[in-house]
């Protein structure tokens, strides 16, 4: 057991930490007096320093080196994240393409297209976004509604809506799950495809949240068209390309978790400050009980690392990292505003906009209810609910529902 | 970055796994609560696994192995509930060892041939400015013994100290005691006239517990026994209560997975609600919080010192709140039956009642993590 970095990772430690050193004057700076603010203008300067992130090998890691990766393993990845954010700089605008759809491409898509988006996506020049849930499939993603119909000359007619996606507003591409065919089981009639985000029929709409802020959209399809060449992994096999995003996704997640800036010493300066609170046992127990399930969050993900570096796919229990950095922080956030009072409710400020930001992200990336569902039945082996909808054509399991409404 | 287990980690695992299933620790467990004379001598057991030296120097006799590995055999026992006396044994010889404590002292303690028992001594804090005994809390709230000096190297103590883990039959009580207004490391001698250990029982029948009293009785004052060594091995004991618990939790998740695959109702097993499945998959995130700890706090005591007061009790904390809620939902999941004289889900929320308040309770731990974290802040 080892948390120290060997000879060749605190050489690798050491290049990062140096190419950072040398350019972080370059990097848009996003807090503080001289941050920026307007929202163009950061999203130009973060997409331009994505791309010296990448020039410099610091994006897309995990990558083979025939993509413009660095052909390195999750411990690199791990080592360059933990460097960017000790620099203080901001990561890669494109956390989603990069980290869940560019691996999904590498692993499903063509040759032609891997040669054609994987370059920009890595450099920031085409930011990307992931157009899977929709309004009635979230926690059910293979229920997706989101229909593509062939058309006699081979294309591909796209009508549908999807909703909570990132970065949509100004992506250039989408990766979309849509039923291709509804007369057979639900998993089953389900492909993958490309979207250009600028073709005619997409609308992208801005869905304010508690805090006001629009940071999901939704996105409209109507009669958007597409080439035959826009399917990724095969018509009818696009489950298994989602499960392939969705492990990317627990990948990320679990190796990412601290990023969120959801960890205990954050949340522990907030209190230090005011040094009646810091001597208050009930605040005391409350701050010691979130920060040491918070904390160990740090060490799970250690465990998936080492996981990782043998060779074996963490499982669904990277999901429990999750709810507990997600209830750790709400938690959080309720000691904090208990301490520092109304003030700390001011919308816009720091405190106002994580508890706002909280309760949605309970749902987020799969529910707390599914993730228990799916790791009480994955990791400790319970057997499933009776399911309703086992091996019945998508089409008629959409009659019963509307029958019975 | 390496978190898994050596090879000889996992061997030290498995050779104390199958060393307590020779013997029947529950049914033991369950008899010794109605007052018989039913708990096993584990001693021998320790002795013959080589558990009384493993944190003692290989210089003096010992195994000189790491605090993770006493954390992995602390699971071992608590998994089956079994009265190995090493809650007080292994920090009490950790303390002789850091100490500097001479080898003929030592060498005996290695081999089993004699016990230690750890007196508890909570180390001050920002809400509380003294050294305390057990209990932290109520009226029975205690100072720490007073030494006086005694001729050239020696002390004599006098005090009283409650609810000392494995107190009773150990051969030599190694604690703190405030000599000249500082707190140091002393070692006693148990048989002598000045020491008296009363057998308490409280709960859980599987955890020797004694009510020490000395009046003038003779101790070395153990050279390099100051206050961090002291604190050392108060957060060293904090983290073999937190291992402890884990193996608890781990094998009450076992029995209430398993059980609620094969019990059914409405034509179904119960393990297929949601309500049931959740309530054991909360137990899993807490356990496996837990361990990310225990690996946290195996690493930083060599590793990074001065996070090992942090790691240890936020360890303990998240054990101990997950022991607490997996030994309730044992008996929740079992129905019924869970919570008869007959079922094992009693043994184990009797241990996780007790354990939760000893050595300064679950709840000291949590407090020393909000103070280590409220320190790094400021």
């Amino acid at each position: 057991m080892d948390l120290d970095d060997t000879p060749e990772q605190a050489a690798y430690r050491g290049r990062v930490r140096d190419w950072l050193r040398e350019h972080r004057g370059e990097a848009p700076v996003l807090r503080g007096p001289d941050a920026l603010t307007d929202e163009q203008e950061i999203i130009a300067a973060r997409r331009a320093w994505q791309g010296k992130l990448a020039e410099a090998g610091l994006a897309g890691v995990t990558w083979p080196k025939e993509f413009g990766g660095q052909g390195l393993g999750p411990i690199e990845q791990v080592i360059c994240n933990q460097e960017i954010a000790a620099a203080g700089v901001p990561g890669i605008l494109d956390a989603i393409g990069v980290g869940m759809l560019g691996p999904t491409i590498i692993a499903h898509g063509s040759e032609a297209q891997k040669s054609r988006y994987l370059g920009p996506m890595l450099h920031g020049d085409e930011v990307w976004c992931q157009l899977f849930s929709e309004p009635a499939a979230g926690s059910d993603l293979a229920a997706v509604q989101t229909r593509a119909q062939q058309t006699d000359d081979g294309r591909w007619r796209l009508n549908g809506q999807k909703v909570w996606t990132t970065n949509a507003q100004f992506s250039s591409y989408g990766l979309l799950l849509a039923r291709t065919d509804a007369d057979v089981a639900k998993h089953n009639g389900l492909t993958m495809f490309v979207v250009p985000m600028d073709a005619e029929g997409v609308t992208v709409r801005g869905l304010r949240q508690i805090s006001g802020e629009a940071e999901f959209n939704e996105v409209f399809f109507d009669d958007v068209l597409l080439d035959s060449d826009a399917v990724v992994g095969g018509v009818g096999a696009g489950w298994g390309t989602a499960l392939t995003t969705l492990m990317f996704e627990r990948v990320t997640i679990g190796l990412g978790g601290e990023g969120l800036g959801f960890n205990s010493a954050r949340f522990a300066g907030a209190i230090a400050s005011d040094p009646h609170a810091s001597r208050d046992p009930e605040v005391r127990a409350r701050l010691g009980e979130l920060a040491s399930e918070l904390m160990a969050v740090r060490f799970t993900g250690y465990r998936t690392l080492t996981a990782l570096q043998r060779g074996q796919i963490p499982g669904p229990e990277a999901g429990l990292a999750k709810v507990t950095i997600v209830n750790g922080a709400i938690k959080a956030g309720e000691l904090i505003a208990d301490v520092l009072g109304p003030d700390a409710l001011e919308d816009g400020g720091e405190w106002a906009y994580m508890i706002s930001f909280l309760p949605g992200l309970k749902s987020a990336g799969g529910t707390e209810e599914i993730l228990r569902n799916t790791i009480g039945e994955r990791v400790l082996g319970l057997p499933p609910e009776p399911r309703l909808d086992k091996g019945i054509p998508f089409s008629e399991l959409r009659a019963k529902e509307a029958s019975r409404a | 970055m390496n978190l898994a287990l050596s090879d000889e980690q996992v061997l030290l695992r498995e050779a104390a796994r199958g060393t307590l299933s020779r013997y029947k620790t529950l049914e033991a467990a369950r008899e010794a609560l109605d007052g018989k004379d039913a708990l096993p001598d584990l001693w021998e057991a320790a002795k013959e696994a080589g558990w009384p030296g493993l944190l003692i120097s290989e210089s003096a006799g010992g195994a000189g192995l790491d605090v993770f590995d006493a954390m992995l055999v602390m699971s071992e026992c608590g998994r089956v509930l079994a009265g190995v006396p090493l809650l007080g044994h292994l920090p009490a010889t950790a303390l002789l060892d850091e100490a500097g404590a001479a080898t003929d002292l030592l060498a005996p303690l290695a081999a089993g041939e004699r016990r230690a028992a750890y007196l508890p001594a909570k180390p001050p804090s920002d809400l509380d400015s003294e050294w305390t005994a057990d209990p932290a809390h109520g009226a029975a709230r205690a100072a720490l013994p007073v030494a006086q000096r005694a001729g050239a190297e020696g002390v004599r103590v006098s005090g009283t100290i409650a609810f000392v883990p494995d107190a009773p039959g150990a051969d030599l009580l190694v604690g703190a005691a405030l000599l000249d207004g500082e707190v140091v490391a002393v070692a006693i001698e148990a048989s002598q006239a000045g020491v008296s250990v009363e057998e308490v029982r409280r709960y859980d029948a599987t955890r020797g517990l004694g009510h020490l009293s000395l009046k003038d009785a003779e101790a070395g004052v153990l050279a390099s026994g100051g206050a961090d060594a002291l604190a050392s091995a108060w957060h060293l004991a904090q983290a073999l209560v937190a291992a402890e618990s884990l193996g608890a939790v781990e094998t009450a998740l076992e029995v209430s997975v398993a059980y609620a695959k094969e019990r059914h109702t409405f034509g179904r097993a119960i393990g297929s609600y949601q309500a049931v499945k959740h309530s054991l998959t909360e137990v899993l995130r807490q356990q496996e919080n837990g361990r990310s700890l225990l690996y946290y706090a195996g690493w930083a005591r060599r590793g990074a010192p001065a996070e090992f007061p942090l790691a240890a009790n936020a360890a303990r904390s998240v054990c101990g709140r997950a022991l607490d809620f997996a030994s309730r939902a044992m008996i929740s999941v079992h129905g019924g039956i869970g919570a008869t004289w007959e079922h094992d889900a009693p043994l184990y929320f009797r241990r996780a009642q007790l354990t939760r308040r000893l050595l300064g309770g679950t709840g000291s731990a949590t407090d020393r993590v909000a103070e280590e974290l409220l320190a790094q802040a400021a």
